[in-house]
């Protein structure tokens, strides 16, 4: 059974849920798997229409993960008016935009009911430090509950309305969240056995060069 | 007794021995290993148990449910460092003499998973390993192998003297400390009583 097109899937969920701005992430790689971004007021209440709704029934969730987006420059091309020589020429100017990096969950959806998928919704933190936080979809698929668990737990966003948010792989009391890219790794390369690239750099921190005869 | 009389009196059907050897002999036959599996290696040694490979011929067959009934630590796979001070804790518990074998890749070195945050660099990094066994996962042979070489090194110690075993040495540590989780790794990452690390092999 093929799955409604997501064009379709959002103008439902803007018709069925008032207020709700879902939104299309393109995807330009081969796969071309495009993805819905869900505003996190209406998260849980679109999550409920995916799972019930009668065309869609996505009642299970197959898969739940991260994402850690750092900050990124955007370099655009901008068109200005300007005089150039005293005549007013239309101008492409290079325009440097500053995006500030969020963290995301991103959920895999299937049907058992109806046998399609996947459909991919995202959730987005405001910010990677202090707005960390989204709502939590665990209430709607339960099989949720220990996959955000594992992104609180690696990637340290908080999901709001979960039943038992504690760290799952690393112990309580660690500090760090391991599966963001600006995490530092305590330094015990104290001896490799085949060091190489940035190992090998990190073990040589450890030994003081040998005199050479 | 020298070697020459003792030949001399066991063609006579007389045979002789000392305490020490008939000691060692004893305690290498009867190594009982502590029940205990981390990972993938656990496997082997379970295959390396039955009837196939029949550990039981070294008599090493009654694997432990508890430490301290268990004479022989294998640490058989990945040692994550939150399964570490349970680890430690464990080969605490059991009575001396005690032995460890480090078995596979992961155990003695970290594997495959080294450079990833979650996982401790060897064990040797926390208890003394008398064997290691290199292999992802070893085979049951060199299980056996290295069993062999643990009653081998049984056989040769002394009950005396300044090269006796650790169990005989009322100064020597029989506990060792647990490390405890830190904000960022174990605290202290090592045990420098036990483990230093290497010189650099390679050069670039």
């Amino acid at each position: 059974m093929v799955m409604e097109t997501l064009e379709q899937i959002k103008a439902r969920i803007e018709n069925a849920i008032s207020g709700a701005k879902p939104e299309i992430i393109p995807n330009e790689s081969p796969s071309a798997q495009r993805s819905l971004l869900l505003d996190p007021a209406h998260a849980v209440e679109v999550a409920k229409f995916l799972r019930d709704d009668s065309q869609l029934r996505l009642d299970y969730c197959s898969n739940v993960t991260g994402v850690d987006w750092l900050d990124l420059i955007i370099k655009e091309k901008v068109k200005v008016k300007k005089v150039v020589e005293g005549v007013e020429k239309e101008v492409e100017e290079p325009v440097e935009r500053k995006r500030p990096g969020y963290l995301e969950a991103v959920y895999h959806l299937y049907s058992m009911a109806l046998k399609h998928g996947p459909l991919i919704i995202r959730l987005r933190t405001e910010n990677r430090a202090d707005k960390n936080h989204v709502p939590s979809l665990t209430p709607v698929w339960r099989g949720a509950e220990f996959q955000e668990r594992e992104i609180y737990d690696l990637y340290g966003i908080i999901f709001d309305g979960h039943p038992d948010l504690r760290r799952i792989l690393m112990w309580e009391g660690f500090a760090d969240h391991p599966m963001r890219k600006d995490y530092v790794e305590p330094d015990d390369y104290e001896y490799e056995p085949t060091p190489h690239d940035e190992v090998l750099e990190k073990t040589k921190q450890h030994h003081s060069p040998e005199p050479k005869p | 007794m020298n070697e020459g009389l003792r030949s001399e009196l066991s063609k006579q059907g007389i045979f002789t021995t000392t305490l020490g050897d008939l000691y060692n002999w004893g305690r290498k036959n009867s190594v009982w290993p502590l029940q205990f599996g981390l990972a993938c290696c656990a496997i082997e040694m379970i295959a390396t148990t039955m009837a196939r490979y029949d550990l039981a011929r070294f008599g090493a067959e009654v694997f432990r449910p508890s430490p301290r009934q268990a004479d022989l630590m294998i640490v058989a796979g990945t040692v994550t460092k939150k399964m570490a001070p349970q680890v430690v804790r464990l080969y605490n518990q059991m009575p001396e003499p005690k032995y460890v074998i480090a078995m596979g890749a992961c155990a003695i070195s970290g594997g495959p998973f080294k450079q990833g945050y979650n996982v401790l660099k060897g064990i040797d990094r926390f208890i003394p390993v008398d064997v290691h066994i290199p292999g992802c996962p070893p085979r049951p042979e060199a299980l056996i192998h290295a069993f062999m070489t643990l009653q081998k090194k049984i056989e040769t110690q002394q009950l005396t003297g300044v090269n006796r075993p650790r169990h005989l040495d009322a100064e020597a540590p029989s506990e060792f400390p647990v490390p405890k989780f830190g904000g960022h790794d174990l605290e202290p990452p090592n045990n420098p009583a036990v483990w230093h690390a290497p010189k650099l092999v390679r050069e670039p």
